[in-house]
């Protein structure tokens, strides 16, 4: 450690409740806003996800209160087909924006980036604020689409156009509800933008003495880069969404073709493209996909590792297969668009990249099986939904490459297979990357332990459930189950509506037992026991190395100074199990690559 | 505008890494005893990497709105072809101007801070004339769309001059950014610290704002 006691913070330790918990500039209380606001919105998200499981379970059963949600949407209690929609629409957008983007990107990026790479704070700390208090601002605007008169749209969370740009016209929500929506998703563009601002120029300007990129652990190059992959797409996403907005409040006429009619009305607009929106927000739409699963990546990497006692099996290829999948990302987001009549050789050169991809996708996972193969792996509930993320990353995966053809594409895209799809590989894969990264830094944010044996629990529980509610997604597919449907009357559906009984009641057990995580985090939080030292699990990046919690400037008043690659683990002559990035220890065979 | 000033240089131009902003704003990273091998002794203030970020995100915000106008354009024969407000061009010949304009008070300042002089004529006053003419464009624009309005052509006119409308003000947003940047850098000189990264980032900035206008009027001039 070299004395850096001059390094005051250029913002000083806050002393008013408002500037400490509230318009905080340190990046970990915004870390901690960030997780909140995740929680919240899962809770929301996934509360919907009942609702419209109990409606598909069983299509007329009154849900006591659910007018009190939406009286037109809810007459009798009764979900009508298009509330149906509305809350699809809400529970995808708010699952997929406000919980997957933000947990493992912004939460704990915000929280430990600048900790790993050995910072006292992010280098904006003014626009890290205001990243937060916009992505606030964006979920109000979100949520707020439930209280306006025809509730929120019902176009999914994707809103194709020309439905999404008509107006209200379409349908219930498709006028102000859209609107918002559009409104919402701009606004979290400029927060996420303001923070991927803050996280490259973190990782790249303000790492300590000695932190070479390479000496980065695997998490800190997860929200690197997320950050680059959240800097370009989200600045696509913006000018869709307020093209979006002008088509409605201006009747411009960028995505609504001439003399469309819609419920016997002519639409006034003239020569709008369909395929525009698609075009825009699946440039977005794909990387999103790996912005919400990188970070789990590393967090789940990070993790493995301190628990595995040793590193991967190749540190660079696991991040230069990481950073593959970013840039390969934005070369198959036509794979979204196969039913959408393209050209054969557009969905060629599309299907092509999306095969490719599967290559760096196939190496991370060789990497994690490769390297837990003959470990003495610590089981604790972080190292076990690490393994739960990894489980339902390749059973995702495998999806990936039937969907990837675009003539079994064509048969299955509307379908519960893709449903199924991308929630194992995309949402529960992610989730547990979140719960993986909340066991294991809970003490480091806190500074109390949580308990274990529920965390168990709830990982078995969670995992089961999960495998219970989305893999007979596959099979629905298959059998020619339609998505976004909200009742089954034709005769081929019929028969499998037991099976979305079944889904319903997994879905609905697997989401109580959420609850027990909930309750562990609000607990230990206050009455867990308390971290018996600064580093519980014995891990060798910076966070470990610092108090518990850490002080405002992350390492009070020595600035750490960096020696060694990060994850020295069970070094042959070494002094110890472990050697941290600053321990000065001259080891004789460390686990270093050319 | 002239400022003079009786004191050191307010001007912070080779900060040390214990004058802090986050770590240092400068990353040591010379040997410490330790293998500190792959690293380079010192890395830019994070200013001088944050503006290239966020210039980055402007350009591809640009390329979405550009790569939307072309696939608009091909996709229905309902686009209108119409002959720019003339005065586009003299609000072009007024960004550059400038351009000119704030690199003349940057080297100036940068001349000063060498000097190390103690007393003298603060080099505040083309930045000043920055200042004035990037109000000066912003009011050229705002004309250009009255002047558009009022002979009848508004935003939903056709799907051509939407583009115009989109593409204009979305700049006029990002510049009026630059001059937010102009002033806080006038406010830093006058009243407290300047440090060159900040100079240096909003210069570059501001002719990234000049640079986008021109390619944005090529593009108008050759799709409209």
């Amino acid at each position: 450690m070299h004395d850096m006691s001059a390094h005051a913070a250029q913002h000083g330790a806050p002393t008013s409740f408002i500037r400490k918990h509230v318009f905080s500039l340190d990046h970990k209380v915004i870390g901690k806003q960030y997780y909140a606001l995740a929680l919240i919105a899962a809770v929301v998200g996934m509360f919907l996800s009942w609702l419209m499981r109990i409606h598909l379970g069983w299509g007329n059963f009154a849900i006591p209160g659910l007018h009190l949600l939406s009286s037109t949407g809810a007459p009798g209690n009764v979900m009508t087909p298009e509330y149906y929609l509305q809350l699809m629409t809400m529970h995808g957008t708010i699952m997929v924006f406000f919980v997957l983007t933000t947990a493992p990107f912004a939460a704990f990026g915000n929280f430990f980036l600048p900790i790993q790479t050995g910072a006292e704070d992010m280098p904006f700390p003014h626009f890290n604020m205001m990243s937060f208090w916009v992505t606030f601002v964006a979920f109000v605007v979100m949520v707020a689409a439930f209280f306006v008169p025809d509730g929120p749209s019902l176009g999914g969370w994707t809103q194709y156009a020309p439905l999404s740009a008509v107006g209200a016209v379409g349908g219930p929500g498709q006028g102000l509800g859209v609107v918002l929506w559009a409104a919402s998703i701009g606004i979290f563009c400029i927060g996420q933008l303001l923070g991927s601002l803050n996280f490259i120029t973190t990782t790249l300007d303000m790492r300590c003495k000695g932190m070479s990129l390479m000496r980065l652990p695997l998490s800190a190059w997860g929200w690197f880069i997320t950050s680059m992959m959240g800097l370009t797409a989200f600045a696509v996403l913006m000018p869709a969404c307020i093209l979006l907005i002008l088509d409605h409040v201006a009747g411009t006429s960028f995505f609504v073709a001439s003399n469309l009619v819609i419920n016997g009305q002519i639409l006034p607009h003239s020569g709008g493209s369909t395929l525009l929106w698609q075009h825009l927000f699946w440039f977005f739409g794909h990387p999103e996909v790996y912005i919400a699963i990188v970070p789990g990546m590393g967090i789940v990497s990070h993790v493995l590792i301190t628990n595995m006692r040793r590193p991967m099996l190749s540190h660079r290829v696991l991040i230069y297969s990481m950073g593959a999948l970013a840039v390969l990302s934005y070369m198959v987001y036509g794979h979204h668009m196969f039913v959408s009549g393209m050209n054969p050789v557009s969905a060629i050169a599309f299907s092509f990249p999306t095969l490719v991809i599967t290559i760096p996708s196939t190496i991370v996972v060789l990497i994690w099986l490769g390297s837990l193969y003959g470990s003495k792996l610590r089981i604790n509930s972080a190292s076990l939904f690490s393994l739960g993320f990894i489980s339902m990353f390749i059973s995702g995966g495998v999806s990936g490459f039937f969907l990837a053809q675009p003539s079994l594409d064509i048969m299955l895209h509307a379908t519960y297979f893709v449903v199924g799809h991308f929630h194992l590989v995309m949402g529960v894969a992610a989730m547990f990357g979140i719960f993986a990264g909340t066991y294991f830094w809970f003490p480091k944010m806190t500074g109390r332990m949580m308990n274990e044996t529920l965390g168990r629990v709830h990982f078995w529980l969670s995992f089961v459930g999960a495998y219970c509610i989305f893999m007979p997604f596959h099979y629905l597919g298959m059998a020619g189950n339609v998505r976004r449907y909200q009742a089954f009357t034709d005769d081929y559906l019929i028969p499998l509506i037991p099976v979305h009984k079944f889904i319903t009641v997994a879905a609905l057990v697997t989401g109580f037992v959420q609850l027990i995580f909930i309750y562990n985090l609000i607990y230990s939080r206050f009455k867990g026991p308390v971290a018996p030292s600064d580093n519980p699990w014995e891990g060798t990046s910076l966070e470990w190395s610092t108090a518990t919690p850490p002080p405002h400037n992350n390492f009070g008043d020595k600035m750490p100074v960096v020696y060694h690659d990060p994850y020295q683990y069970s070094v042959e002559g070494a002094s110890a199990d472990y050697i941290m990035q600053t321990s000065p220890e001259k080891l004789t065979n460390p686990h270093e690559e050319k | 505008m002239a400022t003079t000033v009786h004191e050191a240089p307010k001007i912070d131009f080779d900060r040390l890494p214990s004058q802090g902003s986050g770590n240092g704003g400068w990353r040591d990273l010379g040997p410490a005893g330790g293998d500190l091998r792959r690293v380079k002794p010192s890395s830019p203030p994070p200013a001088s990497t944050g503006i290239w970020v966020g210039l980055a995100a402007i350009t591809m915000t640009f390329a979405a709105f550009t790569s939307a106008l072309i696939v608009r354009q091909g996709a229905a024969p309902d686009w209108q072809h119409f002959t720019l407000p003339s005065i586009l061009y003299l609000n072009s010949l007024i960004i550059i101007a400038s351009s000119i304009t704030l690199e003349v008070s940057r080297r100036q300042i940068a001349a000063f801070m060498g000097s190390a002089k103690t007393e003298g004529t603060a080099p505040a006053r083309w930045l000043y004339v920055t200042l004035s003419l990037g109000l000066l464009f912003v009011a050229g624009q705002t004309f250009a769309w009255l002047q558009l309005r009022s002979q009848g052509f508004g935003l939903a006119t056709n799907v051509s001059y939407s583009f115009f409308y989109v593409l204009t003000v979305a700049h006029a947003v990002h510049l009026l950014g630059g001059l937010g940047g102009l002033v806080r850098v006038i406010g830093k000189l006058n009243h407290s610290v300047l440090r060159r990264s900040t100079l240096n980032a909003t210069s570059l900035y501001w002719h990234f704002m000049g640079v986008l206008w021109l390619y944005l009027l090529l593009l108008l001039w050759m799709k409209l």
